[in-house]
């Protein structure tokens, strides 16, 4: 079985690394989050907005031409259809429901490529409540239509300005916030990473992604199962929501896709499971990029959802115990996967997605195989950066 | 509870043999203790032994070494620019180690190493608590390790090599918590003043002084250091009426930030903080 236990644990990776100062909200959100979001009218209202605010469930389509040119049937799952472009709204509407069960009056939350902090900044105008969202300085500038989309709904944005100004710098001056602000203020974690509970919980909001997938896939094959899941992996959300109901479904490949930025060996990666080892970061314990002396590397890609040292700890673990295979995508390849599949489908991606679609490349499957690529954002956000690149691959 | 019992007395554990400093110093002193913390390595790599002998020197109880960290989640931009700047400048825990064991021939100060769990855990867990006694180190704090995996995995190997590990306690931990924290603690209590990360606010509220009250009626065993937020004469003066002594960090770190002097500044500054008159 793979499942977290009850000390927040996947094999050896998770738990709970927080300062004392946190431990009564993380306390608090252990003890409260199973019994909260199982409760039926919780579900009711879960349920409710996920269909008729964010627009679930998310069409299972079949990518005619993309499985002609690869000679295998792919699906894709259209998160970038969800309310806000990604599939990261459907872990805000599980968590402000979550945080008004609590009695929190104040929401923060880090952001990469903004995504998150559009879809938290969403919910909170959805339910009224004050947002404040942290973003690294850099990602600021090279995701700017997500900076004006939050202040539009009535967030604050705050740049974090140290370290390496992007997504681990954000998430710590989160935390750090938290700290500050314990009695009134939940921390919406935008993906599977931190402390116990939050992999676990986000996860579960994440699952109806593959929820979907099971009936949607069993309407178009007959079979509820396919070869395998393929998903990009900055924290790991998009991807435990695709995989979450196929865990322990051994015959269904998992295919996580990493972004390596300039390459693997050239310093300029983000790719965690491949240059990560066993550690600590933002509370959880598992796969990091670190030198020997356990300071956190730098990591680089050119899509701010993937530029994080970690991984979740479900998502080390399953590279960990063999159970998911990991593939890392240059910039380069990802950028050209990304106007391959726009010309292909008619489907502009994410920078993030793009990575998963670029894995199809590097896949080993036979001719009969069905895949699923987690289609987990648009790419409207990414504008820029394509037109920049146009010249080159347009 | 060991209710009565004088804090030196109860806490001493029959399997340390050479009596650790910490205890040693609370064993003679119970109030007015003064911590002082700063970064290693910072300003420059080779501060360190300079900043032990000269705080020792000025007369402070303790000293409290940083570990400097990439990602020093419960501290605020004064301890993690100092932290930035000593990585630059090539600072590494072996490094520290050497540092320590040099300036142990010169002081008998009791020092107490703070980082992250992280850097313990990339060092090797046994392998920091062995070099730590053998360089004379004779505690830690580890904010970011939690009292279940302390308890679980390592309090036995701390215990064994008589390593003193400090927990801390906020304005909202639960009583049975501090209890519990008293029972696993070994040295003192770090007595996080406020809500907040390090070297934010000055100046002490009347909520903060009903925590301080509140928590001194508990009657623990262990002595308590107040820190966060605590930087000047007046701010220590208030942590020593309702604990054994104070932290000082960030205020610290600044004065050093500004300085040419190092031995000079440290001198004033422990003086100002004592409430001595500056020469
Ligand atoms: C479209 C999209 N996909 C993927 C990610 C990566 O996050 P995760 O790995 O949590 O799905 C992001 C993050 O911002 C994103 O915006």
């Amino acid at each position: 079985m793979i499942a977290v236990n009850d000390k927040g644990y996947y094999g050896e990776f998770g738990g709970a690394y927080i300062p004392e100062m946190l431990h009564p909200n993380v306390e608090e959100l252990q003890r409260c989050y199973l019994e909260i979001s199982e409760d039926q009218e919780f579900q009711k209202e879960f349920r409710g907005l996920l269909k008729d605010y964010v627009g679930r469930p998310s069409p299972l389509y079949l990518a005619e031409r993309l499985s002609e040119h690869y000679g295998m049937t792919i699906y894709l799952k259209r998160e970038d259809l969800n309310h806000t472009g990604a599939h990261k709204i459907n872990n805000t509407i599980g968590q402000i429901l979550m945080a008004k069960r609590l009695g929190k009056t104040r929401i923060i939350a880090e952001t990469g490529a903004g995504q998150h902090g559009v879809a938290t900044a969403t919910v909170c105008a959805l339910m009224g409540i004050e947002c404040i969202v942290y973003m690294g300085a850099i990602d600021i500038e090279r995701q700017a239509p997500n900076v004006s989309r939050m202040r539009m709904l009535g967030a604050e944005v705050r740049p974090a300005l140290s370290g390496s100004q992007t997504l681990k710098d954000a998430t710590n001056e989160a935390i750090r916030d938290w700290i500050s602000n314990p009695v009134d203020t939940h921390y919406i974690i935008g993906s599977v990473v931190g402390p116990h509970p939050y992999p676990d919980m986000v996860a579960r909001f994440q699952s109806v992604i593959s929820e979907e997938m099971k009936w949607q896939l069993e309407e178009h094959t007959g079979s509820s199962h396919p070869s395998g899941i393929i998903a990009c992996v900055g924290g790991g959300s998009n991807a435990a929501g695709a995989y979450y109901h196929y865990l322990n479904d051994p015959e269904v490949r998992l295919v996580a896709v990493e972004a390596a930025g300039h390459g693997i060996d050239s310093g300029h990666s983000a790719a965690t499971s491949v240059l990560g080892t066993k550690g600590i970061i933002h509370g959880s314990r598992t796969l990091l990029m670190q030198t020997p002396d356990g300071q956190i590397v730098e990591p680089y890609s050119i899509s701010a959802g993937l530029d994080y040292p970690g991984i979740g700890p479900l998502h080390a673990h399953l590279i960990d115990s063999g159970r998911a295979e990991a593939i890392s995508i240059t910039d380069e390849a990802a950028l050209k996967a990304a106007f391959f599949l726009a010309r292909k489908e008619g489907i502009i991606p994410a920078l993030e997605t793009a990575h998963a679609f670029a894995a199809l490349d590097h896949l080993e499957y036979n001719a009969d195989d069905v895949f699923i690529v987690c289609l987990s954002g648009r790419g409207d956000k990414d504008l820029s950066t394509y037109i920049k690149h146009f010249d080159q691959l347009g | 509870m060991a209710e009565g019992l004088l804090p030196a007395i109860a806490y001493l554990r029959p399997k340390t043999i050479n009596m650790n400093r910490l205890d040693q110093l609370f064993a003679e002193k119970q109030s007015n203790l003064l911590n002082i913390y700063f970064t290693a390595g910072y300003p420059a790599l080779e501060d360190t032994t300079t900043i032990i002998a000269a705080l020792a020197k000025a007369g402070v109880d303790l000293i409290e070494i940083g570990m400097p960290y990439s990602d020093p989640m419960a501290d605020g931009p004064t301890i993690q620019e100092s932290g930035m700047q000593a990585l630059k400048n090539g600072m590494t825990l072996e490094t520290l180690f050497g540092q320590v064991a040099d300036v142990r021939a010169q002081t008998d100060v009791p020092l107490v190493l703070m980082g992250y769990f992280n850097q313990v855990m990339q060092y090797g867990e046994q392998a920091f608590v062995d070099r730590c006694v053998a360089v004379g180190i004779d505690g830690v704090i580890l904010p970011d390790l939690p009292i279940f995996e302390y308890e679980t995995f390592y309090r036995q190997m701390f215990e064994d090599a008589g390593l003193h590990v400090s927990f801390l306690i906020t304005p909202q931990t639960s009583e049975d918590r501090i209890r519990k924290i008293d029972d696993l603690t070994r040295g003192f209590i770090y007595m996080v003043s406020d809500s907040s990360i390090t070297g934010a606010k000055s100046g002490i509220s009347d909520r903060q002084l009903a925590y301080f009250n509140r928590i001194n009626a508990m009657q623990l065993e262990h002595p308590r250091l107040i820190g966060f937020g605590i930087s000047n004469h007046e701010t220590y003066a208030i942590a020593c009426r309702y604990a054994q002594g104070a932290i000082i960090g960030s205020a610290f770190i600044k004065a050093l930030a500004e300085t040419t002097d190092l031995e000079g500044t440290i001198a004033e500054f422990v003086q100002m903080v004592r409430g001595e008159v500056a020469v």
